[in-house]
C-alpha cells in the first residue's frame, strides 16, 4: 500500500465535480447546438444555412485549446466581461463538440428514408410535425453511437480546462506533481480509473437512451459492439 | 471596452509562424507514427496470438479512454522517473500524439482489411504465398488506398490538438501568440491570428479529404 494514498484520493476527488459538471454542462449544451446547428444546415433558407455552415467550419477548423484561450484571456478584453473558468470551460467544450454534433444530426436526419417524408406528406402533416413526429424519432435512434463516441471526446477534453485554472481532476493531479513526485504513477493510475468510469457512465446512460429511443419505434435495440471508433477532435 | 489593433494583429504574424512550423513539424511526425504503428497493431491484433492480443486491445482500450493530455504528462513527468529516458517536449508530443492516434488508426486499417474480398485471401493461399507476400503484395495493396482519407482527417485532428502540448512547453503557434501577447499585454489580436492560421490551414485540408473521400467511395 504506498503512502499518502489517502491523500492522494481525497485531493484528486476533490475535483471531481468539476470534471463531472463540466461534461455534463459541455454534454448538455452540446446537444442543444447540435440539433439547432444541424437542423439549420437542413434548412430552406439559404442565410440560415450559411449562417450555421459558419459556426460548424469555423469552430471545427480552429483548435479548441486556441477557443479555450480566446474566450478566457482574450474576448474578456474586447468586451469587458470576464467569464467564471468553469463557465468559459463549458461554454467551449459546447461551441466546439456542437459544430461535431451538428454534422452528426444533419447526417441522422438526412438518413431518413425518403418514403417517410412521403408519408408525412401524405397525411397532411405540417413541416414541424413531419419533423417532431416522423422524422426526428427514427433519426434520432441514428445519432445515439456517434453522439456517445462525441460525449467521451468531450470528457477527456475536460482535462485541457487546467489549462485556464478548473480545478478538475487533472489540475487536482497536477497539485500534488511538485510534492508527490514519487507516486506519479498512482496519480496518474487514479486518473486514468476515473476518466474510464467516467465514460462508462456515459455509455451507459446513451446505451439506455438508445435502447428507450428504438423502442417507441417499436424496433429492438441494435447490440453495440464494444466501443465504436471515432477519434481525436474528429 | 477596448479596440481592435491591427498592428498588433498583424505583428504577431512573424511570431505565430514560427509557431507553425513547430506544429507542422510535430503533426507530420505524429502522423507518420499513427499511420505506421496503427498499421502495426491492426496487422497483429489480426493474428490473433494468445495473450499478446489482449494486451493490444487492453492498451488500445485504454488509451482510447483517457486524455490524451494524461498521456502526454505520463511520458514527460513519469517516464524519467520510471526509466531513466528523459525525452525533450517536442518529441514528447510526437511519440503522445503518434501513439494516441495510432490507437484509432488501428480500427481504421481493420476495416480497410475486412472490407478486402475474401476471396482474395483465398487466392493468395491457393497460390501458396507466403505470409508476407499476401500481405504486401496482395491485401496492402487494397486495403490502404481506401483507407487514406480516414487517416488524413486524423492528421487534421492531430494538427489541432498540438496546441496542448504549451503545457509541457512546446512553443507552438499558440504557445508563440501567448509570447507576444505577453510582450505587448494583449492577447486578443494574437490568439485570432493563431485560430485563422489553424482555420486556414485545416479547412482546406478537409476539403480536400472529403473530395478524397467520394472518389474512394466512387472510383
Amino acid at each position: 500500500m504506498p503512502e499518502n494514498l489517502d491523500f492522494i484520493l481525497r485531493t484528486v476527488l476533490q475535483g471531481l465535480p468539476y470534471t463531472a459538471g463540466a461534461a455534463a454542462g459541455g454534454i448538455a449544451l452540446t446537444a442543444v447546438l447540435s440539433f439547432a446547428a444541424g437542423l439549420a444546415l437542413l434548412s430552406r433558407s439559404r442565410t440560415v444555412r450559411v449562417v450555421s455552415r459558419v459556426y460548424v467550419e469555423g469552430f471545427r477548423g480552429t483548435s479548441e485549446v486556441v477557443q479555450l484561450f480566446w474566450i478566457y484571456f482574450a474576448l474578456p478584453v474586447l468586451v469587458g466581461l470576464q467569464l467564471v473558468p468553469l463557465f468559459a470551460g463549458i461554454l467551449v467544450l459546447g461551441l466546439n463538440h456542437g459544430a461535431y454534433g451538428a454534422e452528426i444530426v444533419r447526417g441522422a436526419v438526412r438518413s431518413v428514408p425518403r418514403a417517410q417524408y412521403e408519408g408525412a406528406v401524405a397525411l397532411n402533416l405540417g413541416p414541424a410535425q413531419r419533423m417532431r413526429r416522423v422524422i426526428l424519432p427514427q433519426a434520432v435512434v441514428e445519432m445515439l453511437p456517434p453522439f456517445n463516441n462525441l460525449f467521451i471526446q468531450l470528457l477527456k477534453n475536460t482535462s485541457l480546462l487546467f489549462l485556464i485554472q478548473v480545478p478538475e481532476i487533472f489540475r487536482q493531479g497536477e497539485i500534488l506533481r511538485p510534492q508527490y513526485g514519487g507516486q506519479l504513477g498512482l496519480i496518474y493510475l487514479v486518473l486514468a480509473v476515473l476518466y474510464l468510469a467516467l465514460a462508462l457512465l456515459i455509455t451507459f446512460a446513451t446505451g439506455r437512451l438508445e435502447r428507450v429511443a428504438a423502442r417507441r419505434l417499436g424496433r429492438k435495440a441494435p447490440g453495440r459492439a464494444g466501443v465504436p471508433a471515432t477519434g481525436g477532435g474528429l | 471596452m477596448d479596440a481592435w489593433k491591427w498592428d498588433l494583429f498583424f505583428g504577431s504574424f512573424p511570431y505565430v509562424a514560427r509557431g507553425l512550423l513547430v506544429t507542422l513539424k510535430i503533426t507530420l511526425f505524429g502522423s507518420l507514427l499513427a499511420y505506421a504503428l496503427g498499421l502495426l497493431f491492426a496487422v497483429l491484433l489480426r493474428a490473433r496470438i494468445p495473450v499478446a492480443h489482449q494486451l493490444l486491445r487492453g492498451f488500445i482500450e485504454a488509451i482510447r479512454s483517457t486524455p490524451v493530455l494524461v498521456q502526454v504528462f505520463v511520458l514527460f513527468w513519469l517516464m524519467p522517473q520510471a526509466t531513466g529516458i528523459k525525452l525533450d517536449a517536442e518529441t514528447t508530443g510526437v511519440l503522445a500524439l503518434g501513439v494516441h492516434y495510432a490507437c484509432y488508426t488501428a480500427d481504421v486499417y481493420r476495416a480497410g482489411i475486412d472490407a478486402v474480398p475474401a476471396g482474395q485471401w483465398e487466392a493468395a493461399t491457393a497460390l501458396s504465398l507466403p505470409r508476407s507476400r499476401v500481405w504486401l503484395g496482395v491485401v496492402l495493396p487494397q486495403a490502404v488506398p481506401r483507407v487514406v482519407p480516414a487517416l488524413g482527417n486524423y492528421t487534421i485532428s492531430m494538427f489541432k490538438e498540438v496546441p496542448l502540448l504549451l503545457a509541457i512547453g512546446v512553443l507552438d503557434v499558440l504557445n508563440r501568440a501567448k509570447e507576444f501577447g505577453a510582450d505587448n499585454y494583449r492577447v486578443i489580436e494574437a490568439y485570432t491570428m493563431a485560430g485563422l492560421v489553424f482555420l486556414a490551414l485545416s479547412y482546406p485540408a478537409s476539403i480536400l479529404v472529403r473530395r478524397l473521400e467520394r472518389r474512394v467511395a466512387h472510383p
